[in-house]
């Protein structure tokens, strides 16, 4: 139904697409897979005529078509539902759906009505329970999901591209969408399926294409392989197992010196309330479902969220950290979940996002910035995290999310802190980087310093804490250590919250 | 202007340039046209030498040494509200209060000598420091008071000028001793007190954005202020200190303007906050924040100048200039954007 032959293009210098091939059928899941930076996003982009391929060509039906707008993809039944949102957060689900393509009566006024109908249906078929007349704003980021979805299938849409639609949802929210997926596909609806969770394509997918560096590696059936060839295809190489082993006594035991110890924290009246001690040398995973109040409780304790309650200490003496800039000093600090929104000075080169917050140590007389002392330091730090860059002075904004993340990284570990928290440290990340970035996160531990990781990952959750808090409905519902840090453990908690503390 | 001893191209067109000891000593002459051509500072100077060039064509007295000293006396009011503008626009702010409180600094310091009877220097001092306290009003407003700075400094502009016109009685207060005109009209070898005084402006500025952490944090906060403030750096107490910047630079350039007026003059400066936005914006830095420089800035402030000077020694008639100059921004805009 879609076929797209030889697309090539190039930005500037660099190629992005060397001549890559995608065929999908109607009915079928037809997943995209390849590291960041294989260039999956342009290719989407030229399918809906955002950017112009330099070479190749675009077949609908066997028809070739030219999109120089999205438009014109949109005309030809193209849907893109974008890895970062499009919906405009003031206007509700209804305006938002019929964003531009709003039902008009002949006087030109708008059909309201009319549109609100057919956004419930629509919506009622996604089978979602979703408020209509509010903001979108207001809504959650999986209903916000599901309103780029609904957006998608009202321009009626058959060919559906979905990028990255899970990496904000809870399982069930996945489950459920995928159900929506199978209803589609059975319309005759051919879905394009943009995903880094393996498992996910296993489940959904029916084919599979697979790009590596901007080429074309190959297209197969997913019944025909197995995760570990995916893997290759897609990365070139084999990784048997990317978690670092754990310390062999679990640095969780009780032997080791609390360092930080949050008494309470209760987020708002009817939450429950948190209280975790983070010990020397472990890494402490706080899992549960997207919304059960993990960023925001470690928001709360670095005084950047408001809370009702927020008793810690810090090696035993009471603590109040007013802002993340008082965090600093006490020596907490916070990888946080968005890189481009809250970690990165995007218009800055690499070298000055790592210096960022270490300038007491770079001083010259008082008031001026010892320049060289900070460029070594910066590069010393970029080395030992291993960003891989041309050159310090380049543009941290050219860089793929994994090393995004290592400058971020770079940064705290150039500023000797004794507690770092990373919220999502991988999300974005490519199977490669993500590896890496464990191994960063052990050689801090190794140190002596403490980890509180944020994910929403399972199996990272599970390969890499020592201990895991889980949280449900604004605070923490479980702590488990030992043999109870497994899945299974931890969705039981995550999902019914029972309250139970592991022996 | 150049600081820097290097004095290599890269160091001052590249506001995040890097010490590096790979760069060769002896950088080939293209290399530089080719760091020239990719720094922020091409377009403003390309601007500036094609504008000067028409001026010049136009008109036989332009390009003489008189006529440039005259060009940079008349932008140095300006040209020094454009630096307190700078350090505001680069952190996502603007600042619209800046002649308003430029003229009550004015104002205030010639009262206090004619009516109250205080030293001159302590009465200038004083301008100064109210003008400071604009600033900082302006600043714990935007920063604790999270409120758009467009509105309070819209706000604190009515005020300031409200104040000057109730506190003079709408009359300009003449009277004062005649050495303050030195700081207006008066000259060091050939060149103006007013075009020093600038110059020594932009200098402590560059100093302060380009080599100092405080530099850094300004840059941060209009580059992405939540990822600053998540990193440690303490966003609104920086903000406070832009807008207190911009309020000093306001009364350094009342110093000047009652100088040049020899007196207190409540109506002075009308327009000017627009003057030192299209300078900075010319110069160009990024209306958004996070990106430019002062040095931009101040070229901004010279090619306004130019075109001011070189349409009326033409002789074009003030309304059609208005028109012109309208034009000129606009189509600097639409090019930088086209560059990009």
């Amino acid at each position: 139904m879609l076929q797209l032959t030889g697309i090539k293009k190039h930005f500037g210098p660099v190629t992005v697409l060397r001549g890559v091939e995608l065929a999908v059928k109607a009915g079928e899941v037809h997943a995209l897979l390849g590291e960041n930076g294989a260039g999956k996003s342009t290719l989407m982009k030229i399918l809906c005529g955002i950017v112009t391929p330099d070479a190749g060509e675009i077949r609908i039906d066997g028809q070739v078509c030219r999109f120089s707008s999205y438009d014109q993809a949109i005309a030809a039944g193209i849907g893109v539902v974008f890895q970062e949102f499009s919906l405009i957060p003031y206007l509700d689900a209804v305006d938002n759906m019929f964003l531009a393509r709003e039902l008009r009566s002949p006087l030109g006024l708008l059909k309201r009505a009319a549109m609100r109908r057919r956004a419930a249906q629509i919506i009622a078929q996604l089978g979602v329970d979703i408020p209509l007349e509010v903001p979108v704003c207001k809504l959650s980021v999986a209903q916000q999901q599901f309103v780029e979805i609904a957006k998608a299938l009202a321009l009626e849409a058959r060919i559906l591209v979905l990028d990255e639609p899970t990496a904000t949802l809870t399982p069930a929210e996945v489950a459920h969408l995928f159900k929506v997926m199978r209803g589609l596909r059975e319309q005759g609806v051919a879905i394009i399926f943009i995903s880094h969770h393996l498992e996910e394509i296993f489940e959904i997918g029916d084919r599979i294409t697979v790009l590596r560096d901007g080429a074309y590696v190959g297209s197969c059936a997913v019944a025909e392989v197995d995760q570990a060839q995916l893997v290759e295809m897609m990365v070139g190489r084999r990784i048997e197992n990317c978690f670092p082993p754990k310390p062999s006594r679990p640095a969780g035991g009780s032997g080791h010196a609390v360092v930080l110890d949050v008494h309470e924290l209760q987020l708002r009246r009817h939450s429950p309330a948190s209280r975790f001690q983070l010990r020397r040398g472990e890494i402490l995973g706080f899992a549960g479902l997207v919304g059960s109040g993990r960023s925001e409780t470690v928001l709360a304790m670095l005084g950047a969220h408001p809370a009702l309650t927020c008793k810690l200490s810090m090696h035993g003496v009471p603590l109040r950290l007013a802002d993340p800039a008082a965090a600093l000093q006490a020596g907490i600090g916070l990888l946080p979940e968005s890189r481009k929104e809250q970690g990165l000075i995007t218009s800055f080169p690499i070298l000055h996002n790592i210096s960022l917050n270490n300038y007491g140590k770079y001083r010259l007389g008082g008031l001026f910035l010892d320049r060289r002392r900070e460029a070594e330091a910066t590069r010393a730090a970029m080395q030992r995290v291993r960003v891989k860059a041309m050159d310090a002075a380049a543009r941290v904004d050219t860089l793929s999310g994994g090393n995004q993340q290592k400058v971020v990284i770079a940064r705290w570990i150039n500023h000797d802190m004794q507690v770092l928290i990373f919220d999502e440290p991988t999300r974005g990340i490519d199977v490669g980087a993500k590896a890496e970035i464990y191994q960063l996160m052990r050689q801090f531990t190794a140190l002596g310093h403490s980890i509180i990781m944020i994910s929403s990952e399972l199996p990272e959750v599970v390969g890499m804490s020592d201990r895991v808090c889980v949280f449900k409905g604004g605070g923490i519902v479980a702590t488990l250590e030992g043999e109870a840090v497994n899945a299974e453990e931890i969705m039981t908690h995550a999902t019914t919250g029972r309250l139970h503390h592991a022996a | 202007m150049q600081p820097d001893s290097n004095a290599n191209a890269n160091a001052n067109a590249n506001p995040h340039a890097i010490p590096s000891d790979a760069t060769p000593a002896h950088a080939s002459s293209r290399l530089r046209w080719r760091a020239l051509a990719h720094s922020p500072l091409a377009l403003p100077l390309a601007g500036l030498v094609v504008v000067s060039l028409l001026m010049g064509l136009a008109s036989d007295n332009f390009f003489t040494v008189s006529n440039w000293l005259n060009v940079l006396r008349q932008v140095s009011i300006v040209g020094i509200l454009a630096v307190g503008m700078s350090f505001v626009i680069l952190t996502g702010g603007i600042d619209l209060s800046v002649g308003a409180a430029m003229a009550l600094a004015g104002t205030l310091s010639a009262g206090l000598i004619v009516n109250s009877g205080l030293p001159a220097p302590v009465a200038l001092l004083a301008g100064v420091a109210l003008a400071v306290g604009i600033g900082l009003l302006n600043g714990v407003l935007v920063a604790w008071g999270r409120m758009p700075a467009i509105i309070v400094t819209l706000a604190t502009m009515g005020v300031a000028r409200g104040v000057g016109l109730i506190y003079s009685g709408g009359y300009p207060i003449s009277g004062l001793p005649g050495w303050i005109a030195w700081f207006g009209v008066g000259r060091i070898g050939l060149i103006p007190v007013p075009v020093i005084l600038m110059l020594l402006v932009y200098a402590v500025a560059w100093v302060l954005l380009q080599r100092t952490p405080f530099g850094r944090h300004v840059y941060a906060i209009g580059g992405n202020e939540m990822a600053a403030r998540l990193s440690g750096v303490k966003t609104a107490r920086i903000k406070l200190a832009v807008y207190a910047i911009s309020g000093l630079t306001s009364g350094l350039a009342a110093i000047i303007l009652t100088g040049r007026l020899m007196s207190g003059q409540p109506n002075a400066g009308v327009g000017f906050e627009l003057d030192a936005i299209a300078a900075v914006v010319l110069g160009g830095t990024a209306i958004a924040g996070g990106r430019g420089l002062v040095l931009g800035t101040l070229i901004g402030a010279v090619l306004l100048g130019i075109l001011n000077n070189g349409l009326n020694l033409m002789g074009i008639n003030p309304y059609l200039q208005d028109i012109i100059r309208g034009v000129i921004i606009l189509l600097a805009i639409y090019i930088a954007r086209e560059w990009r």
